[in-house]
């Protein structure tokens, strides 16, 4: 019922109540309401039971790419600190009984 | 590249390997089992669809929680939309809810007693409908959570025929929280929470629930790389006992949320106390229509007489049904004697093996527990 798939505003209704949304080929017309800012042509928007319910500035799919690269760097960084703890794990404080092979 | 949004940029495989490389060290490190809790049939279909559990370490837990709006519709709430289609008014509702068992019928029973039921993609495809059909009393039987509930009141303030009125079912995920994080026997440290429900209310309105339950929670969308990274930050939240919340989908949530949406939320809705089925009484957890709507309200404009339609006979089967304990995160759907035998999609004895959302339907369309490891 609710996966958010974002789809490419195609064109817009005269009264601006709705809007013609292609999602990767596929057709849907959308209703306006409840989107959180104006929407133009060509903008993307999320669907939800057949209401847009976001515009996507496209600058945020980057920022969530940067987030994972971030998250991976820190995962790195918290990992050195890990190493002394999983030396006294080894050293017999028990701990995992199943290591990943 | 055709567009911005190409999903395979959340796929990328050696980003997902070394996310799930860094998630296995950080659990190991814990030297314990990590127990999660996701409250979004999405995250489910996610996790299935990408085998995503083989690349969770051994001793992670990562369990659906009350996250399928039409798995924890009450049976009471079903009895009403099928003794309205009984009493001869025009139901309409989205797809998963037709087959979800009543007391002793479901949706899909009314309509083969000659109940006229109808499945709409959206709420404005009923209103439509009521145009149409100015003579009858066209009911929209409305489930989903939050987010769904902003498209039911958005109808209403934009004015509906008089012959159009709602039947909520809606349900408010917060406040669902709070209940499975007070089962102290469940042990879930830290939360996923959905997306999209985030897209409409922000991410803050986690922040008290996190500061009051000491537990983390981070915001996840539903690409693999997406839960990946959501579940290593709340490891790490979790590991360094930081009760936080945390928004790993950026490029869909805010902290405030969609403002315009919530105004029209609270405008028409109102939070009340309702039974989830199968867990419990959920102070605060179902959303009903306001007073000053009570002419659109369906409990408000029918006598609906339930006792018509359910009660009298006791359905053996449900009894053995175990729905409520798995979205609490006390078993899995595998643990039923039910499943995959005398409860299927095509004849499905609880409500999480209705919906496309529902642990059961969702392990049984992807062959019993979706856990790679076990066959790895
Ligand atoms: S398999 Fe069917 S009966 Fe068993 S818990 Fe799931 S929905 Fe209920």
């Amino acid at each position: 019922m609710c996966l958010g798939v974002p789809g490419k505003v195609l064109s817009i209704s005269d009264d601006g109540m709705s809007a013609q949304v292609d999602f990767f080929g596929v057709q849907k017309e959308l209703r306006l309401d409840i989107v959180d800012v104006p929407v133009t042509v060509g903008d993307y928007v999320l669907n939800h039971v057949g209401f847009a319910i976001r515009r996507i500035p496209p600058e945020e799919v980057g920022e969530t790419l940067a987030l994972f690269d971030q998250i991976l760097k820190e995962a790195a960084a918290g990992d050195l600190m890990a190493e002394d703890v999983r030396g006294e794990m080894a050293a017999g404080k028990g701990g995992g009984e199943s290591g990943r092979g | 590249m055709a567009s911005p949004f190409d999903e395979l940029k959340f796929r990328d495989p050696e980003r997902a390997r070394a996310l799930s490389g860094a998630l296995a060290r950080e659990v190991e490190a814990a030297g314990r089992t990590i127990s999660l809790m996701h409250v979004c049939g999405s995250h489910e279909q996610a996790i299935a669809r990408f085998g995503l559990r083989a690349a969770f370490p051994r001793n992670l837990d990562v369990i659906m929680g009350p996250g399928c709006p039409v798995c924890v519709t009450d049976t009471p709430e079903v009895d009403e939309a099928v003794a309205l289609a009984a009493q001869g008014a025009r139901v309409c509702t989205y797809g998963d809810m037709l087959r979800l068992p009543g007391n002793s019928k479901s949706l899909a029973d009314a309509q083969s007693d000659g109940g006229n039921v109808e499945v709409v993609y959206s709420v404005s495809q009923a209103v439509d409908l009521a145009r149409q059909r100015p003579a009858e009393q066209v009911v929209f039987f409305a489930s989903g959570f939050e987010t769904t509930a902003v498209a039911t009141a958005a109808v209403l303030l934009s004015g509906v025929p008089e012959n159009f009125s709602v039947l909520s079912a809606h349900k408010y995920v917060p406040a669902a929280m709070d209940v499975v994080s007070e089962m102290k026997e469940t042990n879930i440290e830290g939360f996923i929470a959905a997306g999209h429900a985030a897209t409409i209310t922000g991410w803050g309105i986690f922040e008290p629930f996190a500061a009051r339950t000491r537990t983390p929670v981070v915001v996840a969308g539903f690409e693999p790389l997406d839960v990946l990274a959501a579940v290593l930050e709340l490891v790490r939240l979790v590991r360094a006992r930081r009760p936080e919340v945390m928004n790993c989908y950026p490029r869909c949530v805010s902290k405030e949320g969609n403002g315009p949406a919530l105004e029209k939320l609270w405008k028409v809705f109102d939070v009340v106390g309702g039974n989830w089925r199968g867990i419990a009484r959920v102070p605060r957890g179902n959303l009903e229509l306001r007073s000053e709507w009570d002419h659109v309200n369906a409990r408000r404009r029918f006598r609906i007489d339930t006792a018509a339609v359910g009660g009298a006979s006791r359905n053996v089967l449900a009894e053995h049904c175990i729905c409520g304990t798995i979205m609490s995160g006390l078993a899995k759907p595998s643990d039923c004697t039910l499943f995959g035998k005398e409860c299927r999609p095509d004849a499905p004895v609880g409500a999480c093996m209705v919906s496309s959302e529902g642990s059961c339907k969702i392990w049984h369309v992807y062959g019993g527990p979706p856990d790679l490891r076990e066959v790895a």
